[in-house]
């Protein structure tokens, strides 16, 4: 069992990883600090002793028996919709490319549907070496049963050291699945991918109560190291259509039979745009003050090919439906550009938004949160201002 | 129907702020609250029961604290609520959380539907749902935000899935495992006599000697993952607010935003 050492000798009482903690595990006792049930051993009071009177004490791992040398490669799950590569899984082709040259190892996709070998090629134009195919009619729609069974047939044959998949409801349904059954680690909805120069190791950060602090994780003796990335991290890569590469093909080891699940249907959503995808979002809150005024704010985000989103308390007065609802409870965006109209942007809807690239708030209270992170702020009645934003751009873009 | 809800004990993140000046977590007064989903998760168990019958098992894994969201579950009326405590199960990741919980979910036995919330909001990882369901065995549905009808007979369940662009109607085998978003219900409130029952309730606890686990696959040790360093962001400066009159600062807003040449 790990236990975390504290030198009592040596600690001065400063505090320092009492405010640290972000389990609160940490109590004062006296003039020492103590540890209560609370601690999950993540050693975030280990860093900040100014006086290294902490100490983690964790027994030494086995390695199960996984035989690290065997694994090489960095693998990343084309994900696809009706036939087409969804972004994210271009840009971590792209972000792949880069981690297996700095490994001076190859780039695979991992591919499964039917009737996909175009998208196959194309992965390969930007950026991949070769791509493991499986396909069949089974594989047709997404179901968890069938695309585990193909990759995890496909994982344990070949080996990768690095599987890598977009953070997408497709990807996280799936990768947990495929970590759980090979028995090795998963970090989710990972924000940065790099390589340690020196152990070679995945470094993956992700960040975790909404936002407010970031872990580096690694994955030291269980193969594959395996991630799931966000959409719009890493930047969309070049086409190379003088790119070639292989392609090897795999039969899928299921039958329609053993598919526990069957898709009925697929109601397409009443946007044209999703909030994931969108490099321009429009959101309106409780400011906007009813269903019909949201027309207002659809204008805008429709004028500038932007996606609608809004904050819980809109949602829930009910002036629009909970698909838009970005925030903790509801998604996590990534835009370019994300404009917050009559959002005061508490701490919750930030954990959704605040790592937006550009950041513009409409508010008329001056004092509101969401000033704090704007890029652009405009203390204005959103009823004024957005019309008038609409207008301009409808101007200028000749809409 | 036997219905097993997963829940977890989360700090309130409404209240976790960062310090400004030393940029580290200000945790006085911080509360610990049920995970958010995992309200919906209960709510949803006790709505199957009520529609199709059967009992409701709540089941949390966490410091012996934790019981308080038991108890929550016990005064919305929950029929049944289990603690898994440890010190052995201290530091789970991903893998080693879903492990322990599925084996306690045997020891619930013969099962016909485990919900999980979508997601624990501090580690938003979204990955011990499908992680339970893989150790179970059982299909899992994941971001469900309604089940159109369980067919206890005939072993099916029809639910909605929210997906990035639309919602998925999907039918699967019971047992199954489904994880659920906030769109799903509405929670209900305790009733004064439900937290007085839930007030005197004996919560048993299940530790590593009540349950039929690996020790080498619980904790810190079992868990693949290792958190090597942990750090506050950069705090995201606030920008320009622009100043003046509407005239004026909706051309310059707008000027601003072409340069970043994403407007086409
Ligand atoms: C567990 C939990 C989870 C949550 N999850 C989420 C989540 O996922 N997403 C989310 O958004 N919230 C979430 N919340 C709610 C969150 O705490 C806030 O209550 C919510 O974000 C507030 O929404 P708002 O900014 O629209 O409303 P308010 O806070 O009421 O702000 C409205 C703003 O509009 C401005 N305004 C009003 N009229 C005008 C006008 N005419 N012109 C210009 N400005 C105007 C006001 O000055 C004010 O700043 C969660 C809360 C909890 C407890
Ligand atoms: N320690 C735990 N005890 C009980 N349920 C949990 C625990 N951790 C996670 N869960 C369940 O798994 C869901 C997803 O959690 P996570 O994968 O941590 O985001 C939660 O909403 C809970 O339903």
């Amino acid at each position: 069992m790990a236990r975390l050492l504290i030198d009592e000798e040596a600690c001065t009482g400063c505090e320092a990883c009492v405010e640290e903690c972000p389990y609160g595990a940490l109590e004062m006792k006296g003039d020492v600090v103590t540890v209560n049930e609370k601690c999950t051993f993540c050693g975030a009071c280990v860093d900040v002793c100014p006086v290294e009177a902490i100490a983690l004490e964790k027994e030494e791992k086995e390695a199960e028996g996984v035989d690290i040398s065997q694994y090489k490669d960095v693998w990343v799950f084309i994900e696809h919709k009706r036939g087409r590569i969804t972004n994210v899984s271009f840009e971590l082709l792209g972000e792949g490319r880069k981690l297996a040259d700095s490994l001076g190892c190859k780039l695979s996709g991992m591919l499964m549907g039917d009737g996909v070998e175009e998208c196959a090629q194309e992965a390969i134009k930007y950026g991949a070496d070769t791509v493991y195919l499986t396909e069949g009619p089974v594989l047709k729609e997404y179901r968890t049963d069938s695309y585990a069974a193909g990759a995890v047939n496909l994982i344990r044959k070949y080996k990768p050291d690095i599987v890598i998949f977009g953070a997408t409801t497709q990807g996280r349904d799936f990768a947990g699945t495929v970590a759980t059954t090979i028995y090795t680690g998963l970090t989710a909805d990972c924000t940065g991918l790099d390589i340690d120069p020196e152990t070679k190791l995945l470094r993956q950060t992700r960040p975790a109560f909404g936002g407010n602090i970031m872990a580096t994780i690694l994955c030291q003796n269980h193969r594959p190291q395996m991630a799931t990335v966000r959409p719009k991290v890493f930047a969309m890569p070049e086409k190379d259509d003088s790119r070639t590469g292989e392609i090897i093909r795999e039969p899928l080891p299921i039958d329609e039979d053993k598919v526990r699940t069957k898709i009925l249907d697929f109601v397409q959503g009443a946007e044209t745009v999703n909030l994931v995808d969108a490099e321009i979002i429009v959101s309106g809150g409780r400011g906007v003050g009813g269903s019909e005024n949201f027309a207002v704010i659809r204008e805008l985000a429709h004028v500038l090919g932007g996606a609608l989103g809004a904050s819980r308390a809109a949602v829930d007065a009910g002036w629009i439906p909970y698909e838009h609802q970005v925030g903790q409870t509801g998604r996590t965006v990534r835009p370019k550009i994300y404009i917050a109209c009559g959002i005061s942007g508490a701490i919750q809807h930030q954990a959704g938004m605040k790592t937006s690239e550009i950041i513009v708030a409409i508010n008329k209270d001056p004092e509101a949160p969401i000033f704090k992170i704007a890029t652009y702020g405009v203390v204005a009645d959103i009823f004024q201002a957005v019309p008038m934003l609409t207008q301009e751009f409808k101007k200028l873009l000749a809409r | 129907m036997k219905i097993v809800a997963c829940i977890k004990q989360v700090p309130d993140t409404t209240d976790v702020r960062i310090d400004p000046e030393t940029r580290t977590l200000v945790r006085e007064g911080v509360e610990s609250i049920t995970n958010p989903f995992d309200e919906y998760a209960v709510e949803e168990a006790l709505l199957a029961k009520e529609k199709y019958g059967g009992e409701v098992h709540v089941i949390t894994m966490g410091p012996p604290q934790a019981i308080e969201v038991l108890k929550n579950a016990l005064a919305v009326g929950a029929d049944y609520v289990y603690l898994v405590s440890d010190r052995d199960f201290a530091g789970s990741d991903m893998w080693a959380t879903a492990y322990t919980l599925a084996q306690a979910i045997k020891k619930i036995g013969a099962v016909d539907l485990v919900i999980c919330g979508k997601q624990a909001i501090d580690g938003d990882t979204a990955q011990v749902g499908p992680g339970v369901a893989t150790q179970l065995s059982l299909p899992q549905l994941t971001y469900v935000s309604k089940i159109r009808e369980i067919d206890v007979e005939d072993n099916r369940i029809v639910v909605e899935r929210m997906l990035e662009d639309g919602k998925e109607v999907v039918e699967s085998l019971l047992p199954t495992l489904i994880t659920v978003v906030k769109d799903i219900n509405e929670p209900r409130l305790p009733s004064l006599l439900g937290i007085k029952k839930a007030a005197k309730a004996e919560i048993p606890t299940w530790t590593t000697e009540d349950l039929p686990v690996d020790k080498a696959k619980c904790g810190l040790e079992g868990s693949p993952t290792e958190v090597i360093r942990v750090f506050t962001p950069e705090p995201r400066g606030g920008g320009e607010v622009l100043e003046g009159e509407l005239t004026e600062t909706i051309p310059l807003l707008i000027d601003k935003l072409m340069d970043a040449k994403v407007i086409k």
